[in-house]
């Protein structure tokens, strides 16, 4: 934590494992040891398995499909086709456009058209393989810059244009002395969590179906399921299972509503889980897009105008398109003040897999242009790269490109200094092959290798925006368990492996004052917790969590003023003790929870977000912005094009840091995928076809290719948030990718314009 | 599918003669692979974990014989100094975990264009040693066992059961190219051996052709360079455009495809540079040597 940052915090008394503390994650010893149930280890009595079938084409007409050669295998209990869907055929989180088993036709490769449960999993895929599909291969557009084309195949009625978001502000026919601009493109990156997608489903007496899934959102799942099962909300019972890793991927529905279909018709617990392969067809991925930017300047660099287009790649289904399109509309010029702009933002229908959420959302790809962009602004003006985006940046008080005020801090300029003044790496070691670029590929021993620095700054908005209704609800018990109080909460928000179990305990902790906090398992019992998405959780449902200890917490001093005779507001309530004004004790919280626990269950919301003009995209579309700064220091063998980054630090203001050692982790593995997609992550996508769909071929960060990281915590509190907190999760996803790029440029002299970054683009070859 | 455990390498062939549906199984991180995506269903498995026989390595008159089934890291734990192209191949190859179970005989049984372990064993000169019940032993030089595209001379009824590596007599190199700096599949591969003793060059490029390969052309050109510039006696330092001209001949030798990995014109071109850059470090290293 960096010490000047102190004098805006917000003060909070300190109580062991509580805010600001960082306490052994309940879940860490488990999963380092091997013993944490993930979703695909879950197990039932009697339970078979599902298997699915998927389609081979990205674009066909069903003509026909016969099961009886799957039927007929023994140990197979149903086949199920879009005709046994009991309810809509449809899902989808913004649009139900998705079939749950492709009907009339498939649109992309992958998309599911039949399930199977049988006896073992193994006999359940065969049997899926002796499904007989008629396809009439349908002609696919695959190539998102023809999309909207008037010949282009339709991929829904009535065309192809998910979303286009137009953005105007001042003067609309801006003129400037200087004026840069570029083509960026950014390729496909999957999420790659490293649990794959499992759930369990168990057919209930009542006619109903109890689901055990990894997922991100258990409501948002349930009234997709809902529909497509024609049951409701209290038959389709939902609880989390443990997840591997989300990243986004796990907002979609997967196993979902098959595994209930499966269950309900065969009447057993039905287990499905998806292999490595099946896993890059069964979940949505980042949009790639195709950006055009240009920005007009004085020449002492001042920003005069904007100017961008930008297209993603939506797939073949709607997904958080629209959404995602929306955040590059909005906040695709980053983190900087532009007297004028003027911004398309486009989504478009495509054969190829669908794309919707994934950490950083739409922000990613345009952060790689804008911060390219600002560094060819800057060499063309001759000031400094990190010169030029200070005083350029947001400050507090800023108007952004929707015409909205930050309202909180926006230290743009002190996080570039920050990552500045750093020390730097040591200089080049060419007698360990490790820390080189190919590292024990024993490439170079030092031939041919350039050191590059590159810098970047990007924001994010924090939480559901454009006038969604965003809350979490949580549920807080206080009671005497063997004597000792205990607080319970319960809140649906999914653990995905940042620490939200954690925070909500540390919460519980600092708010009600007892040390024990047990964290109920996330089900549907309680209302919704809304998305694991957006950075939002430790401040919407971490926000909840205060609320129902505070309702808690009057509830026991009214309680304890009742006893004692005097008025509530005379007490306090701290180390499970009961204090009056000066102090002095005058109960033990035991005396007063007694036999009859307090239980509080509030309903949460941040302020209202608004819909921006549709002419205009002017409006107070965000409730939050956070911003993070790079600084990336790359070894490139420029002959071979291999990269080694040998620094990536970074600086960031999350607020308050409700658990310093989370932020922390959650800055360095959003680094690490940031600089996954400047350098490798890919998926390959050649005609409608992924042509990758292994971990031998997408390639994710290794220890060896990831450094150790300097990481400076800014904690300016947001007056408007609970603790002051800011979202954390996706903003080191925005900029630690533009900024590796920005250093491979530096040291190769090349323009580099699309990412990742492949060795060939760099030799040219 | 019937699991076949032999204990003893005559069994092992005995079970190999008989069972032709039989596929083996060494570390198993090809075939196990393979069976998971149901890419192979064989009729049997033939486990020849349990042959001590194929774990053993010595010297055989002036040549390593390495047990097909001796895993990489044991190759980089024993045999760095004798094999030194192998053992620096033999590190770059997966996670520590696949470097445990993955074996050399499993790579040559694989003959995937990609193993790491071909480009040494070519450069070398190594010879595979097979065996059937009804033949007995046969050698085949490595150059000859790669007949395809992940084919290979084995006949269906042989097991391979060591390969046969001079000892190097001159450094050697190898250098592979990955787009991350680990656990990474070649997108191209070349090893250099120097025999001064012959004077002679050895070369093996993987994953820019068909099958692993030589690339002989380069190998006499150097030598015969080195010999008319009297660089073996002198021991000069090698002039860098007779270390680039190398590298060309290498890159010519290769006729590499795009794939998702890479294009072809980044293979050869990588190929060039690291056969400039691995001769010039084996020369270098001959040098301090002398
Ligand atoms: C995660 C991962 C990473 C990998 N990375 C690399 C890499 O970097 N470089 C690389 O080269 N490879 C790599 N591989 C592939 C594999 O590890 C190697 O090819 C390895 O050498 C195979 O050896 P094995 O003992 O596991 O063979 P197995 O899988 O047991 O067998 C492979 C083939 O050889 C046959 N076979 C085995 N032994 C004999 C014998 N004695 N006689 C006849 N036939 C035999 C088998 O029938 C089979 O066809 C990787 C694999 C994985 C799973």
């Amino acid at each position: 934590m960096s010490a000047e940052a102190g004098t805006r915090t917000t003060r909070i008394t300190a109580t062991p494992g509580g805010v600001g503390d960082t306490p052994l994650r309940p879940d860490g010893t488990l999963k380092v040891t091997g013993e944490f149930a993930y979703a695909s280890d879950l197990w039932h009595d009697e339970m078979v398995w599902g298997a699915t079938l998927r389609s081979p084409h990205p674009h066909a007409r069903i003509a026909g499909i016969d099961i009886t050669e799957a039927l007929t295998l023994p140990g197979v209990f149903a086949v199920l086709t879009a005709a046994d869907v009991p309810g809509e055929n449809a899902f989808g989180l913004e649009h139900a456009d998705q079939p749950v088993l492709a009907s009339e036709f498939v649109r992309y490769e992958g998309e599911p058209v039949a399930i199977v449960a049988a006896d073992h999993p193994e006999t359940a895929r065969r049997a899926a393989q002796r499904i007989r599909v008629d396809y009439e291969v349908l002609p696919a557009v695959t190539d998102p810059r023809r999309a909207m084309d008037a010949d282009a195949p339709a991929v829904h009625r009535p065309g192809n244009l998910v979303r286009h978001l137009t953005l105007r502000r001042g003067n609309p026919d801006p003129k400037a002395p200087v004026v840069v601009s570029l083509d960026f493109e950014v390729g496909m990156q999957d999420q790659a969590f490293l649990g794959p997608e499992s759930g369990l489903a168990v057919p209930g007496d009542d006619g109903g179906v109890d689901l055990y899934v990894a997922t991100q959102w258990l409501h948002v799942d349930q009234r997709q399921i809902c529909l497509a099962l024609g049951l409701p909300p209290e038959k389709v019972r939902l609880t989390l299972a443990g997840v591997g890793g989300a990243f986004g991927g796990r907002e979609d529905l997967s196993v979902h509503v098959h595994a209930c279909l499966l269950a309900l018709r065969t009447g057993k617990p039905v287990k499905m889980s998806y292999g490595r392969e099946e896993s890059f067809f069964g979940h949505v991925h980042r949009h790639p897009a195709t950006m055009t930017y240009e920005f007009g300047a004085e020449r002492d660099g001042t920003l005069v105008y904007a100017k961008a287009n930008l297209l993603f790649d939506g797939g073949a289904y709607a997904s958080s398109t629209a959404a995602v399109v929306g955040n590059g509309g909005t906040l695709g010029l980053g983190p900087y003040r532009f007297p004028s702009v003027a911004v398309d933002a486009y989504g478009v229908f495509t054969n190829n897999p669908p794309c919707g959420a994934m950490r950083g959302f739409g922000c990613v790809q345009a952060a790689f242009a804008h911060e390219a962009l600002m560094d060819e602004l800057a060499d063309a003006v001759g000031v400094d790269r990190v010169e030029i985006r200070q005083r350029n940046g947001m400050r507090e008080g800023d108007v952004n490109i929707t015409g909205q005020v930050i309202d909180s801090a926006a230290p743009v300029a002190e996080l570039l200094q920050i990552v500045r003044d750093l020390p730097m790496p040591p200089p080049l070691d060419p007698s360990d092959i490790r820390a080189l670029p190919g590292a024990v590929g024993n490439t170079t021993h030092g031939e041919g290798v350039v050191r590059g620095v590159g810098y970047a700054i990007a924001y994010k908005n924090v939480g559901f925006s454009e006038g969604f209704d965003d809350y979490s609800t949580a549920r807080v018990r206080l009671e005497l368990t063997g004597g000792e109080p205990v607080a319970t909460v319960h809140t649906a928000a999914a653990e995905v492996g940042q620490g939200l179990i954690t925070v909500e305990q540390q919460i519980c902790r600092t708010e009600l004052g007892v040390e024990r906090v047990v964290v109920h398992p996330k089900t549907t019992g309680v209302g919704s917790g809304g998305s694991t998405s957006a950075s939002r959780q430790t401040y919407v449902t971490g926000g909840a969590v205060k609320a129902a200890c505070e309702s808690v917490r009057a509830v026991v001093l009214e309680r304890a003023a009742a006893l004692l005779g005097r008025s509530a507001g005379e007490l306090r309530l701290d180390g499970e003790k009961l204090l009056g004004a000066s102090g002095e004790v005058l109960l033990g919280l035991g005396d007063v929870l007694g036999t009859e626990a307090v239980e509080e269950t509030v309903e949460w919301r941040h302020r209202p977000t608004h819909a921006i003009d549709p002419e205009t995209g002017q409006g107070n579309a965000h409730v939050q912005f956070a911003f993070s700064a790079h600084r990336a220091v790359v070894d490139v063998d420029v002959e071979l094009g291999l990269v080694k980054v040998v620094a990536l630090d970074s600086a960031q203001d999350v607020g308050k840091a409700i658990n310093p050692d989370a932020v922390v982790g959650q800055i360095h593995g959003g680094s690490a995928q940031g600089m996954g997609l400047a350098l490798m992550e890919e998926m390959v996508v050649t005609d409608g076809h992924v042509r990758n769909p292994s971990f031998t071929d997408y390639l994710i960060p290794t220890i060896l290719d990831m450094p150790p990281m300097q990481v400076q915590v800014l904690e300016y509190a947001d007056p408007h948030a609970p603790y002051g907190v800011r979202g954390v999760g996706e903003p080191p996803t925005i900029s630690s990718g533009p900024a590796v790029a920005a250093a491979v440029r530096a040291a190769t002299g090349k323009a580099l314009h699309r990412v990742p970054i492949r060795p060939e683009h760099i030799t040219g070859t | 599918m019937d699991f076949l455990q032999p204990t003893s390498w005559q069994d092992a062939l005995a079970l190999r003669g008989e069972r032709p549906d039989a596929l083996p199984l060494a570390g198993g991180t090809d075939v196990m692979v393979d069976i998971n995506f149901d890419r192979r269903r064989p009729g049997a498995l033939l486990d020849l974990g349990r042959v001590p026989e194929l774990r053993e390595w010595g010297q055989d008159d002036g040549r390593i014989r390495l047990g097909a089934g001796v895993p990489y890291a044991g190759i980089i734990g024993n045999l760095g100094a004798q094999l030194p192209g192998l053992a620096m191949a033999s590190r770059t190859v997966g996670s520590p975990q696949i470097r445990i179970r993955g074996t050399v005989g499993g790579n040559l049984g694989s003959a995937s264009p990609a193993g790491d372990a071909h480009p040494p064993l070519l450069a070398a000169g190594a010879v595979v040693e097979v065996a059937s019940a009804a033949r007995g032993t046969r050698e085949i030089p490595v150059a000859e066992f790669y007949t395809g595209v992940k084919r290979n001379a084995l006949e269906p009824d042989e097991l391979i059961a060591a390969v046969l590596i001079p000892a190097a007599s001159g450094p050697q190199q190898f250098s592979k190219v990955g787009t991350r700096n680990a656990m990474v599949i070649a997108v191209s591969a070349f090893a250099c051996a120097l025999h001064p003793d012959r004077r002679e060059i050895g070369t093996g490029i993987g994953s820019a052709a068909p099958t692993p390969r030589r690339a002989p052309e380069a190998e006499t050109f150097l030598a015969g360079e080195l010999d008319d510039a009297g660089l073996w006696d002198s021991r000069n330092a090698l002039p860098e455009p007779l270390a680039a001209a190398f590298g060309e001949r290498v890159a010519a030798a290769a006729s590499p495809i795009d794939d998702v990995r890479g294009s072809a014109a980044y293979r050869l071109h990588s190929l060039s540079v690291m056969a400039r850059r691995a001769i010039t470090w084996a020369w270098n290293d001959l040098r301090e040597a002398a």
